[in-house]
């Protein structure tokens, strides 16, 4: 087990307490997806920065790599090198003069030795699509706000984390900016092998990239499963204030209306098809087109 | 009639090369809801704070109901005509309670406090928040927060609401509750809507779309026209809500659909 969440409890502020989080028990196995849903203040922020001991959970344990993290609190820069953090609006941190400054950063506070400083420098710029040659001298404040951004995730990617959570990613981005994260997420996951933890409010991105969906509702693990058992569940979710993706409601608004189709597909070939055949499967029955 | 007439902007941030608006026209007529797209980075933004003064050309002209934003005496009368709300709604509340922030805007006016009263409460009606006067808006939800802020807008009685990405930070319930106001305010309060908003269903909402490319508006027409120019859609770094590209992908296949902007319109179309 990769990481494990135990009883975990959490109070903000003791003196007048707001319990965050209560009763999460979580495993997540190395190179999972996991999408991390649920409404503003449902706890899903506070869980992401228990996960690499950013706080300290007011009860219960949390575990990588079968090691308590917070059993011996020096012990946690070495965990925040394994486990990324890339927070909302992460280019909001960005302060140094140049690109590569910025980038750099972390690989230096690490001790990193400047040859390879600069070598994570590059491998990281070439991941999130950025031409070393082109970005490096730059400001960073002067690139475009998707840019910015991944400046910032180049930063995290930098200390070669195994597990990145991010916050948000794509929230802000143009629809390109959007694909391109997105893009690179998958590149992340699938071919450098990397545990990913995503918090989306754009539901479409959570069922298409996913292998597992957590959803947290009230400081509590409302719900979990695959995309498929978890977006079936659409009341519920309706009830935490969440939303289905658009295909999914469409085809669950169709099959209430009687047209045989699954309501499990999220992607748009798929859903065109699954239409296409429970349109033909109804005209057989009726000899008419519509349902 | 034309409300706001932008002619020939152009406008460079100091100390930047590039200019942030290199050429932009667009007509905004009265009880519209326009929405403009683009890619970060292409202007939206800078053109939306050219409407109410928060910027001026550097060559060019806005004007709001013919009043110039280029003459520093029409600048109050403007900001009271055309109100804006921004992307975080942390940003916009200054007060403890939920009224006193939605008073400041009338406070500033110096209207009578029977006044002020009346307008706090029927603006906060009319963005569904009545009851919440005397909450302090830090307890409330994100797309909660928004309406208020929205609220302190009305309270100035506008003929105009500017919103910069209203929606980017909210979740999907809060999203839904922010666009429903717009909505409302749009068809029943009959207020001119400009939407900035990089969520394609949004913007699908609108009367017209502008559409912005590196400082300029490259394309305007109601949101049919433009999500069906896939060619623009594919410069401009855009995209097409789902429930159009599935309607396409099923016209395609020889489903006859009549032109589809929502996912209700192709429920409803299909069965």
């Amino acid at each position: 087990m990769l990481i494990e969440l135990k009883d975990i409890r959490h109070v903000y502020n003791l003196d007048d307490p707001v319990v965050a989080l209560e009763n999460i028990n979580l495993e997540i196995t190395q190179g999972e997806f996991i999408g991390l849903i649920g409404h503003t203040g449902s706890g899903k922020s506070t869980l992401v920065q228990l996960l690499n001991g950013l706080l300290q959970p007011t009860a219960g344990q949390v575990f990588f790599q079968g090691q308590d993290i917070n059993a011996d609190r020096a012990s946690l820069q070495d965990i925040r090198k394994k486990i990324g953090l890339v927070f909302q609006y992460p280019e909001h941190q960005l302060f140094e003069e140049t690109v590569a400054e910025d980038v750099a950063f972390g690989p230096k506070n690490v001790g990193l030795s400047r040859e390879e400083r600069e070598k994570r420098v590059k491998e990281a710029l070439q991941l999130v699509g950025l031409d070393y040659e082109e970005f490096k001298d730059r400001s960073p404040f002067n690139l475009s706000g998707g840019q910015q951004r991944r400046v910032a995730i180049a930063g995290v990617l930098a200390l070669k984390p195994e597990v990145l959570i991010l916050d948000e990613p794509s929230a802000g981005l143009d629809p390109e900016g959007r694909q391109k994260l997105l893009d690179l997420l998958v590149y992340l996951h699938q071919e450098l092998n990397l545990t990913i933890i995503l918090i989306s409010h754009r539901m479409e991105e959570v069922a298409r990239l996913a292998s597992r969906v957590v959803v947290m509702d009230q400081g509590k693990i409302a719900l979990e499963g695959t995309p498929a058992e978890v977006f079936n569940r659409g009341e519920d979710l309706k009830k935490m204030d969440l939303d289905l993706p658009v295909l999914t409601q469409i085809l669950t608004d169709l099959k209430a209306r009687g047209l045989p189709v699954r309501t499990d597909i999220f992607s748009l070939e798929k859903a065109r098809d699954e239409i296409l055949a429970g349109l033909k499967k109804i005209e057989k029955s009726r000899e008419s087109k519509t349902c | 009639m034309s409300q706001i007439v932008i002619q020939d902007v152009e406008f460079s941030y100091r100390g930047q090369q590039d200019k942030a608006l290199d050429g932009v026209d667009l007509e905004i007529n009265q009880g519209e809801f326009v929405a403009i797209i683009g890619a970060n980075g292409s202007g939206k933004s800078t053109l939306a704070k050219m409407m109410n003064v928060l910027l001026v050309p550097d060559r060019g002209s806005v004007t709001v109901e013919g009043l110039s934003t280029s003459d520093p005496d029409n600048i109050w009368q403007i900001r009271q005509q055309v109100g804006m709300v921004f992307q975080n709604p942390d940003n916009q509340l200054v007060a403890t309670m939920v009224e006193d922030d939605v008073a400041f805007g009338p406070e500033n006016l110096a209207l009578p406090s029977e006044e002020i009263r009346r307008r706090v409460d029927l603006a906060l009606q009319v963005v569904g928040m009545d009851g919440y006067q005397s909450h302090p808006p830090h307890k409330l939800s994100g797309g909660q927060k928004q309406r208020v802020a929205i609220a302190g807008i009305l309270a100035m009685k506008p003929d105009c609401i500017v919103l910069d990405e209203p929606t980017a930070m909210l979740d999907p319930m809060g999203r839904k509750e922010v666009l429903n106001t717009i909505l409302r305010l749009n068809q029943e309060e009959n207020i001119t809507v400009v939407l900035i908003t990089h969520f394609m269903e949004e913007a699908g909402l609108a009367n017209k779309i502008a559409v912005m490319q590196r400082g300029v508006v490259t394309e305007v027409a109601p949101p049919r026209e433009i999500f069906s120019n896939t060619a623009l859609i594919s410069e401009a770094g855009l995209d097409i809500p789902e429930a159009v590209k599935l309607a396409k992908e099923l016209q395609e296949r020889g489903i006859s659909l009549p032109d589809i902007m929502t996912a209700d319109e192709l429920v409803e179309a299909l069965c």
